[in-house]
């Protein structure tokens, strides 16, 4: 078994993510080399072959790979993974953006949000919201894979002493996507699908300035922000905020849910946290069906209660 | 412009589903039904591009059994012009078709039809795949800007907003092209009477799979469904010091 995975990263570092992807490549036993696609990435790659498990990295460093689009991205990868039985990349946004335009090219169906490897090509995955899973057979020509990063721990850092070898660059097609700009929401917090502690506000918060109430929460936990899909339409908090079916997917150690009522479509995206805490003033919310501990009450009276004693 | 947008019939969004006993699949018996929300947002945003004088026709598509008839017609009643059924009695959820074999399919329409534009859907709430759409561009060689939040036109220029992990990135491309809706896109309205009646005479197209010569030999295999793993029942707590006292003590998580 020969595994690549595609790395993804983000103001030349590597995301936790890969890590995660890595994790899963090894899991399937056998060879796992990472393919990272950029412009100027030579300490980027070095940052891989540290990467314990990895024993090659392909690099492909060119000016048409400075901004990561499917359609330049897609030719560089058809042709390496020829050689490979398996290709692993993150669920995350540029992870499900590539891989199924890739699986075409290679008219080979890929199997997105994988949770579970069982071997025999058979893996584990989440339909309908996560309110079912689905256990699944590849008899394809070769194995596709999304991975979810909640459902593998990340790859150490350190260890690894991978050689590197340079990808060629095909051109992408004529008619390709043109990147215009990137308008980052910076945080100095940490990242949401990594962090261990996720602080997460719904329609309850009522405005972009409650959300301050707990943002000061957040920085005594050192948490990251969460959001409900209510709250990201209200315009209180960015779009890369929302947790759930078509959001991230978050599995901290806590997750504090305030003032989010618990849609199916939001338990998709955290109900795999490790201890779940919902403050909500409807005593029959749904989420504290699935809560360890429900506070019942005004979120503006227990919010800075909560933050002042913890 | 001429704009196909792709619908998908699955289980409406506020359905508490139940997984069969035999764990074959999901049970859709009885269950209600409706348009996946994301393609509503398709069909909204293809309409308005018709209002606004820059689409001249507006396809829906749906790949699926003959109730998904109806999802065309709500189609159809927000405003778009025509709809083609690819009639097929497997399964589109899970287990049955899989999302190359839709692409492929609206890839056959797509030459067929010569549309400028193809608006899908992020993802299915049933399969969650969230591939079609880069599937379709992937065999075409279209440009695709998936996970759609704005959309604007500058003759045949597309600029679009998109909705990535770290924030909003904006791509463009020139048509024809692949677009992704993402759910800030629009809200879709709701389709009046007179409009529903007017959809019922709208033309629509039934294809049976079969005749479109699209290679549907599976490559995945249903091996079973399960439901997931129980959470188990917490409890309420009192007081913002009994939270505390808990999560320090009894969960060990600060
Ligand atoms: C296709 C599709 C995909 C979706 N994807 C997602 C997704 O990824 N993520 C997501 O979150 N949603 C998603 N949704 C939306 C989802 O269905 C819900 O509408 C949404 O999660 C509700 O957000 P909310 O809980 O913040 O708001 P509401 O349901 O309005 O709940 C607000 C809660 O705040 C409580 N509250 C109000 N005031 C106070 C107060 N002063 N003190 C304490 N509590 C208070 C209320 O009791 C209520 O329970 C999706 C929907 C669709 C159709
Ligand atoms: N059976 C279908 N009929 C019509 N459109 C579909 C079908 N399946 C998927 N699509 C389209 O592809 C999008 C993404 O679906 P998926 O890749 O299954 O998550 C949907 O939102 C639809 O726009």
């Amino acid at each position: 078994m020969n595994t690549l995975v595609i790395a993804e990263h983000e103001n030349g570092k590597l995301k936790p993510a890969t890590l995660c992807a890595i994790t899963a490549a090894t899991q399937l036993g056998g060879t796992v080399d990472l393919i990272i696609a950029g412009h100027n990435i030579g300490s980027l790659t070095q940052e891989c072959t540290g990467v314990n498990g990895v024993s090659k990295v392909i690099q492909a460093d060119d000016a048409s790979l400075t901004h990561l689009t499917a359609e330049v991205m897609t030719p560089v990868l058809t042709p390496i993974c020829a050689s490979y039985d398996a290709v692993i990349i993150a669920a995350t946004a540029f992870g499900k953006n590539i891989l199924p335009r890739l699986g075409a090219k290679l008219d080979v169906q890929p199997l997105a949000d994988v949770i579970a490897i069982h071997g025999n090509n058979t893996y584990d995955r989440p339909v309908y919201a996560g309110n079912a899973i689905a256990t699944v057979k590849l008899t394809t020509a070769k194995t596709l894979l999304s991975v979810r990063t909640t459902a593998f721990a990340p790859a150490a850092t350190s260890g690894g002493k991978a050689s590197v070898i340079k990808a060629d660059i095909p051109a992408a097609p004529a008619n390709s996507s043109r990147f215009v700009k990137m308008e980052a929401s910076v945080s100095a917090r940490p990242e949401l699908t990594a962090a261990p502690v996720v602080v997460s506000g719904g329609r309850g918060l009522g405005s972009a300035e409650n959300f301050k109430l707990l943002e000061k929460l957040a920085d005594k936990l050192g948490a990251a922000i969460g959001a409900s899909r209510a709250a990201v339409d209200a315009g209180y908090v960015p779009n890369d905020y929302q947790v759930g079916q078509t959001g991230k997917v978050v599995a901290p150690q806590l997750y504090i849910a305030v003032g989010i009522s618990g849609a199916i479509q939001h338990l998709a995206g955290m109900k795999d946290s490790k201890v779940i805490v919902a403050i909500n003033k409807d005593p029959d919310a749904p989420i504290f069906q699935i809560a360890d501990y429900g506070l019942v009450g005004d979120l503006f009276t227990l919010l800075p209660e909560l933050t002042e004693k913890i | 412009m001429k704009i196909l947008v792709a619908c998908k019939r699955v289980v409406d969004y506020n359905v508490k589903i139940r997984v069969k006993t035999d764990g074959s699949g999901v049970d859709l018996q009885n269950v209600k039904m409706a348009m996946n929300p994301f393609d509503e947002i398709a069909v909204e945003e293809a309409v308005k591009l018709k209002e606004k004088g820059l689409a001249t026709e507006v396809i829906v598509i749906s790949v699926g059994p003959t109730q998904a008839q109806e999802t065309l017609r709500t189609a159809m009643a927000i405003g778009a012009d025509r709809g083609i059924l690819v009639q097929t009695e497997t399964p589109i959820d899970l287990g049955g078709i899989e999302p190359l074999h839709i692409a492929k399919i609206l890839a056959e329409i797509v030459k067929r039809e010569s549309p400028d534009l193809v608006i899908l859907g992020k993802q299915s709430i049933d399969d969650d795949s969230n591939q079609t759409a880069q599937m379709l561009a992937a065999l075409l060689d279209w440009p695709q800007a998936t996970y759609a939040s704005a959309v604007t036109f500058s003759g045949r220029d597309a600029t679009v907003v998109r909705e990535v992990d770290g924030g909003l990135e904006t791509l463009s491309f020139t048509l024809p092209g692949i677009i992704s809706t993402d759910l800030r896109l629009n809200t879709p309205r709701y389709a009046s009477l007179p409009n529903i009646m007017k959809a019922k005479s709208k033309p629509l197209a039934v294809l049976p799979i079969a005749d479109l010569g699209v290679d549907l030999t599976p490559q995945t295999q249903l091996v079973k469904v399960q439901e997931p793993a129980k959470r188990q029942g917490g409890r309420k707590v009192e007081s913002v010091d009994a939270l505390i006292a808990a999560l320090k003590t009894e969960a060990k998580v600060i």
